[in-house]
């Protein structure tokens, strides 16, 4: 009877590893589930995960989707870092879009390179202000940021709702939920022309390189990573803690409601009743999948977007279920988290059979 | 109790054979050998970290030998499990203990039993076995109104109820006053005379000699020798043990200065609701002297420590002061900034993050010393940050793979000093130190303690809180003591004894102002060495 035991230090190798491991094992068992569908195996792979890369236009595609899962992912991870745990990234991104957008009607028809930042900053402020509201509660009355930010979700859904149902309904659209289309400066420009991935995703790129250098070299990134792994430790050194959980959601809060601003004045052009088919809440995932690391969050959104978009070119092309994204998520999810195990963990083959003995380290 | 079945008094009742035990990190035990005979109390004395854990806890079932032969009564033994070897006869009373505060006495005995049996069945034989062997115990009561001692004893009679053979004590005494350890001895002598096999774990020299028929000294896991401690000094021991001459402190005698750091009628509720709250505690640290807080663990340190530091606001700013500020409301940053360097009990976790590298543990509370400059416009300088540990290690000889290494990879003694010396680095003014020697080698300890003189020599104004008694009268001026939350008067040491602090440290110090320096009888038997 095998054992696992406790390595004396995390493994490097493993961590590098891990995710090999976790795609593996994830091929193998798509390849199962592929056969059980009634497919071949390799040519369903390659639809699914390799197809998508082939064109330009899909690189674009899998681009534009990575971009708010990046600026979401990167927010939460250097909260989550500090074991701040703000799970109401979508509201946050919504409320960014409601704002940015709004801005965008009331400058309707305004030319001049002033609008489109003023509209990130108000996005960017938007989402903040969203996130400022369970940071206050937490850090005034101790209310759990958990809950508070997920509720304020959706407040923040049927807000958006609310407006473009009344106040900012488009007149001439025919009573659909949305409101005008944005004039062309308060549009985010293209990266390349035909593809629709615009100027967002080169802030999301800002963002994981200002994320990586807060959390390496700032006091406050610092301070941070010691509160999540050691809250004591943290009081000991006189670490604010509302200094922390106002860090954590005024930064998120801020980043997703940049990725609001990049679905409305980007892809959708207008603000419709949903901006957001859970990006914010995707984000958790990549956060961790990403290892709370800004390097790790982009490659785990990247991986995240192609999930997505294959999933939707295997429904297309294979006749596949919707169904099939999901379950290639959570295959690829567990992996990874049962491949990181590894990371602390290592096998030992156990010389001797009978019960598992609890061990411990001799002191 | 008596075993009339027992083989001959030649045979031992339990023999180790080249017992090996490796760690993926540390090799715990290589090649021990041990013989523990019929109605004998046999020590194990060894450092923290020599191995003796580890023994005792092959002995008892709760891990495996990697290699070697464990005999029980002339037979081979594998014992795979702690109800394997209670089913042999072995009875072990671990350090910690495990029991559930919330219910009674006869409760937890009945739960830890391996006979299905009732509590209200059990409570006339706990009775009994603890009236047998003066252990006085009340199988009614709720564990968590009981003291540590009351608490160990409820454990020994849990072994007892079962008729062992073989008992293991792992530092029964580490947790027990002075009153409270003789009450015990006389209970294991009379064990021993029935017959029983005792193994006696323990560091502290003068309780061996005391009690011990024979000890075997561990040192770094192999056995370093086997003597009987009644015809050693505790000098001898102390070298078989540590390998090596032993290291000592010197405390020359100075006048204090200003008071710098002062506590006035503190009142503090616990927020643990087992925790002491601390009642009317006052004391003042004068620059130049050490000040020692003896007591045993539970009776207020962590609340009064918690106070101290700023880890813990208290509601009256000016119920504690530090150099002339009300400092009662400010956290731990602002106390720091004012000049407090504080080491706390606990080090992982506390004064240490166990994933962080050293240097990274060194900016923990090193940040605050403007010295150092080890932050500038809210950025991390990594130059000054490993420079600053590397001094550190160097000046406290932490061993260590360097400034990189992650602070769990230490021992628990290395660690240790890097954390006071990181505090005595950043040149503090008063400094409050938890017990500074908990787990570290002899050698070590001393190393330590003369660095904590030093501070003091300095001028600096220190506040000790430590268990041991030898440690407190090696190396303070005064000594007050913490019992249920009270802080007894600080008194000179030279003017004390650890027999009247002793008795102070059960709560009993109200008329104890004026000194009286006759000992009582209860204490005569202490034989206490300083090591």
């Amino acid at each position: 009877m095998s054992r696992l035991e406790a390595r004396p230090e995390p493994s490097r190798a493993m961590m590098l590893a891990s995710p090999l491991i976790a795609a593996a094992a994830m091929l193998v068992s798509g390849s199962l589930l592929f056969l059980f569908l009634g497919q071949a195996p390799l040519h369903a792979f390659y639809v699914y995960f390799v197809q998508p890369l082939t064109s330009m236009y899909g690189v674009g595609e899998l681009l534009l989707k990575a971009t708010p899962l990046i600026l979401c992912g990167v927010g939460l991870a250097i909260g989550f870092r500090a074991n701040v745990h703000n799970i109401g990234a979508d509201g946050q991104l919504t409320m960014g879009a409601v704002v940015a957008g709004c801005v965008a009607l009331y400058f309707d028809g305004a030319q001049g390179p002033w609008l489109l930042p003023l509209m990130i900053l108000a996005g960017a402020a938007g989402g903040a202000a969203w996130a400022a509201v369970p940071a206050l509660l937490r850090t005034r009355f101790n209310t759990s940021e958990i809950l508070v930010s997920l509720m304020l979700v959706y407040v923040a859904y049927l807000f958006l709702g609310y407006l473009v149902h009344g106040p900012v309904r488009d007149p001439a659209g025919y009573n659909f939920p949305q409101s005008k289309m944005f004039g062309d400066a308060a549009m985010l420009p293209l990266l390349k022309e035909g593809l629709r991935v615009n100027a967002a995703f080169l802030l999301s790129l800002v963002a994981v390189a200002g994320a990586w250098f807060f959390c390496r070299h700032s006091f406050a990134g610092y301070r941070m990573q010691v509160a999540g792994m050691a809250p004591a430790a943290a009081l000991y050194a006189g670490f604010s803690e509302p200094k922390n959980v106002w860090i954590a959601f005024l930064t998120s809060g801020a980043l997703a409601g940049v990725a609001g601003v990049g679905e409305v004045a980007g892809p959708l052009g207008q603000l419709q009743a949903s901006v957001s088919p859970g990006y914010g809440f995707a984000a958790i995932i990549v956060a961790y999948v990403g290892r709370l690391h800004p390097v790790g969050v982009l490659l785990a959104s990247l991986l995240m977007s192609l999930l997505y978009i294959g999933g939707e070119t295997a429904q297309i092309e294979l006749q596949l279920p919707s169904a099939i994204t999901g379950l290639f998520q959570g295959l690829l999810l567990f992996y990874l988290l049962a491949a990181d195990l590894f990371i602390h963990y290592r096998i030992k083959p156990s010389r001797m059979a009978g019960a598992v003995a609890r061990e411990t380290v001799a002191s | 109790m008596s075993d009339p079945h027992g083989p001959p008094r030649a045979e031992p009742r339990l023999r180790l054979l080249g017992i090996s035990k490796i760690y993926p990190s540390v090799v715990a035990n290589a090649d021990v050998d041990l013989a523990v005979m019929p109605g004998e109390i046999h020590a194990v004395l060894g450092e923290n970290g020599a191995g003796k854990s580890t023994l005792m806890k092959m002995i008892y079932g709760v891990t495996k030998p990697d290699a070697g032969e464990i005999m029980w009564e002339g037979r081979q033994v594998r014992i795979d499990s702690p109800s394997a070897a209670r089913r042999l006869g072995i009875g072990m009373v671990f350090q910690h203990f495990a029991l559930f505060e919330t219910l009674t006495v006869a409760e937890n005995i009945a739960l830890a039993l391996d006979e299905k049996t009732t509590p209200s069945l059990l409570a006339p034989r706990i009775r009994a076995v603890s009236e047998q062997y003066g252990l006085p115990l009340d199988p009614d009561r709720l564990v968590h109104s009981m003291s540590v001692g009351e608490r160990q004893r409820v454990e020994i009679v849990r072994c007892l109820l079962q008729s062992p053979r073989l008992l293991i004590m792992d530092e029964p005494t580490s947790v027990l006053t002075p009153d409270a350890v003789q009450k015990l001895f006389v209970a294991l002598r009379r064990l021993r005379d029935e017959g029983v096999s005792i193994l006696y774990i323990s560091h502290k020299l003068d309780e061996i000699q005391a009690l011990c028929d024979r000890a075997t000294v561990l040192r770094a896991g192999r056995v370093a020798g086997t003597a009987d401690p009644r015809t050693e000094t505790a000098q001898s021991l102390a070298e078989l043990m540590i390998g090596g001459n032993l290291p000592t402190c010197t405390l020359a005698p100075r006048a204090p200065g200003e008071v710098l750091m002062a506590i006035d009628r503190l009142d503090l509720p616990s927020a643990d609701p087992f925790g002491t709250a601390l009642r009317e505690v006052s004391l003042e640290v004068r620059a130049g002297e050490i000040v020692g807080l003896a007591g045993i663990s539970g009776n207020g340190q962590l609340e009064l420590l918690q106070a101290l530091s700023g880890e813990r606001r208290t509601a009256q700013p000016a119920a504690i002061r530090l150099l002339g500020h009300d400092v009662g409301r400010l956290d731990a940053a602002a106390r720091r900034r004012l000049g407090l360097g504080f080491v706390p009990e606990e080090r992982l976790g506390r004064g240490a993050v166990p994933a962080l590298s050293l240097a990274d543990n060194a900016l923990l509370t090193g940040y605050l010393n403007p010295a150092a400059g080890m932050t500038r416009r809210g950025m991390i300088r990594r130059g000054a940050v490993r420079a600053f540990a590397q001094a550190v290690i160097e000046r406290f000889r932490v061993k260590c793979g360097g400034e990189q290494s992650v602070a769990a990879s230490l021992s628990g003694g290395n660690l240790q000093k890097f954390i006071v010396g990181r505090e005595i680095r950043l040149a503090p003014k008063v400094m409050v130190v938890a017990q500074p020697t908990w787990g570290v080698d002899v050698g070590a300890a001393m190393l330590i303690r003369q660095a904590i003189i030093d501070l003091r020599d300095a001028g600096v104004a220190v506040l000790v809180v430590s268990e041991e008694l030898d440690e407190l009268f090696m190396m303070c001026d005064r000594i007050a003591v913490l019992a249920r939350g009270r802080l007894s008067p600080a008194v000179a040491t030279g003017d004390t004894s650890v027999d009247r602090i002793g008795r102070w440290m059960g709560g009993d110090f109200d008329e104890a102002v004026p000194s009286t320096a006759a000992p009582t009888p209860t204490s005569e038997g202490v034989a206490h060495v300083p090591a």
